[in-house]
């Protein structure tokens, strides 16, 4: 557990350490501005609620997690200090989950720094604020899926650029498995019950639910499921890959 | 002596190329061994299988008797390792660094065991600066401080002086035959004179074995007909092929 919490503060001083984290900050909670009230159509809608934003959350999840993950493993793996890590006393786990957490608390900052979003609706009238905490609850559990996606992908090579083209690619299956984009080609070459697992697989269905406020158990162990499958691929790549 | 690290028939193939065929040595507690070979005869691969970071194809090493494949975490707490080039988070201070590297390694009094590593490898100096901005020589000296920081009973230094001046090259092999004492060292290195400085026994290897063992002493005998021979001759002559074909 020290060694989960030292990697993890590490890798959160890495990322405020440097302009970097700031600058992403910032553009991150202006983006969420312009999705909620510009491509959102907040004002015409004349409802005061947060929908708009969790709706477009997703698509910002799709290039900002990946600008954050990419470096997790990429970065240690050019510079070498992957070698020093790993002949520390702790095990691929321990480092693969103290790096991915420093993520999630990251994307936790950026979400929290979204807060003038919901001062605003609060302002403008009287949205169901419990909706809103279970649509931020159910946008940071997205968000820890993206980010043990992107670790792993980011383990994968030593170029962040790499990384991040990975990260994007394959989160963009995830996010739109339950899409027609996805599913009508899955149709064509797969059988039903193939298709409704491959729905089944999609962030954005569960997100969906989500949005509604609504927090089913299939989506809770849909979030656990992913987040266990990708931290435990990116301890196989690492134990495979680390010293290519 | 008590043995503290043992190499056991350590073997490592990348693609066609045996990097590592069948290694096999110990180092007893009060030893430091030099471990020399030319570029591309295994040394790097060596050292990083008994530090863990790399699992052989075949053998293993012990540390303190502990198997590091089958215990790493264990072996690992024994072990200090200075990584070839000595890599570092650049954007940490040396004293970040080395308070995080305390810090997962769990040390309880983590402030009196940097203070000793900082003192040992002369680092006061550049204690609050970080870790791009330093010269290689601190650079090494603070791979050198997180190496040693835990005590542990064997070090694995790769090239731990390379890049260094001369008289940071004093001050390391001090430190190294002050540490010595009741640990077993393996330094890698190409300095050749680096053995006489510092080994108490060298052993060559080229293309992935074991060419040549002994005292300085010994290894200089190994030339034959010469009495007054160096020890960059018997390098040249031991890891060139014709040579090894008569001393086989």
């Amino acid at each position: 557990m020290n060694s989960i919490i030292a990697i993890m503060s590490r890798e959160l001083k890495g990322y405020f350490g440097t302009p970097v984290a700031w600058v992403f900050l910032v553009i991150f909670t202006l983006m969420s501005g312009v999705a909620t009230f510009y491509l959102g159509n907040f004002f015409a809608r004349g409802t005061a609620d947060l929908n708009s934003y969790f709706s477009y959350l997703p698509w910002l999840f799709l290039v900002f997690i990946p600008a954050v993950s990419m470096r997790l493993w990429a970065e240690e793996r050019k510079s070498g200090t992957i070698e020093l890590l790993m002949t520390l006393p702790v095990s691929p786990l321990e480092a693969v989950i103290g790096k991915w957490l420093a993520g999630v608390i990251f994307m936790g900052v950026a979400l929290i720094a979204t807060f003038p979003l919901w001062a605003s609706v609060n302002y403008l009238g009287n949205p169901d604020n419990g909706v809103i905490i279970i649509n931020y609850l159910g946008s940071l559990g997205m968000a820890a899926v993206l980010m043990a996606i992107g670790a792993a992908m980011s383990a994968l090579t030593r170029n962040q650029v790499i990384a991040f083209v990975l990260s994007v690619a394959v989160s963009f299956v995830v996010i739109t498995s339950g899409t027609p984009i996805v599913l009508d080609a899955v149709r064509v070459v797969a059988p039903q019950v193939i298709v409704d697992l491959v729905a089944s697989m999609s962030a954005l269905t569960h997100f969906t639910y989500i949005a509604q406020g609504i927090v089913p158990m299939a989506s809770v162990i849909y979030l656990v499921s992913m987040i266990c499958f990708w931290l435990f691929v990116n301890v196989v790549i690492l134990s495979i890959m680390k010293a290519d | 002596m008590q043995t503290l690290l043992e190499l056991d028939k350590l073997y490592k193939t990348f693609g066609h190329v045996k990097a590592v065929n069948g290694i096999s040595l110990s180092v007893p507690a009060g030893q430091v061994l030099g471990f020399l070979g030319p570029n591309g005869a295994g040394k790097s691969t060596t050292m990083k299988m008994v530090a863990g970071f790399l699992e052989p194809d075949a053998g293993t090493a012990r540390i303190c008797g502990t198997d590091i494949l089958k215990d790493p975490k264990k072996a690992k707490a024994s072990l200090g390792y200075l990584p070839e080039g000595a890599p570092a988070w650049g954007e940490m201070t040396v004293l970040g660094f080395l308070k995080f590297c305390a810090s997962v390694r769990g040390l309880p009094d983590a402030e009196s065991a940097i203070g000793k590593a900082v003192e040992r490898t002369a680092l006061q100096l550049v204690l609050g600066q970080s870790i791009e901005t330093l010269s290689k020589g601190f650079k090494r000296r603070a791979g050198l401080a997180q190496a040693i920081l835990h005590e542990p009973d064997v070090l694995v230094l790769d090239e731990p002086t390379d890049g260094l001046d001369p008289n940071q090259k004093h001050q390391v092999r001090q430190l190294i035959s002050d540490l010595a004492k009741d640990r077993a060292i393996i330094i890698s290195t190409h300095i050749l004179e680096e053995v006489d400085a510092v080994c108490d026994r060298a052993v060559i290897i080229d293309k992935g074995g074991v060419v040549a063992d002994g005292t300085a002493d010994e290894l200089r005998a190994l030339l034959p007909g010469r009495d007054d021979a160096t020890l960059e001759e018997v390098f040249h002559h031991i890891t060139t092929t014709d040579a090894q074909e008569d001393l086989s």
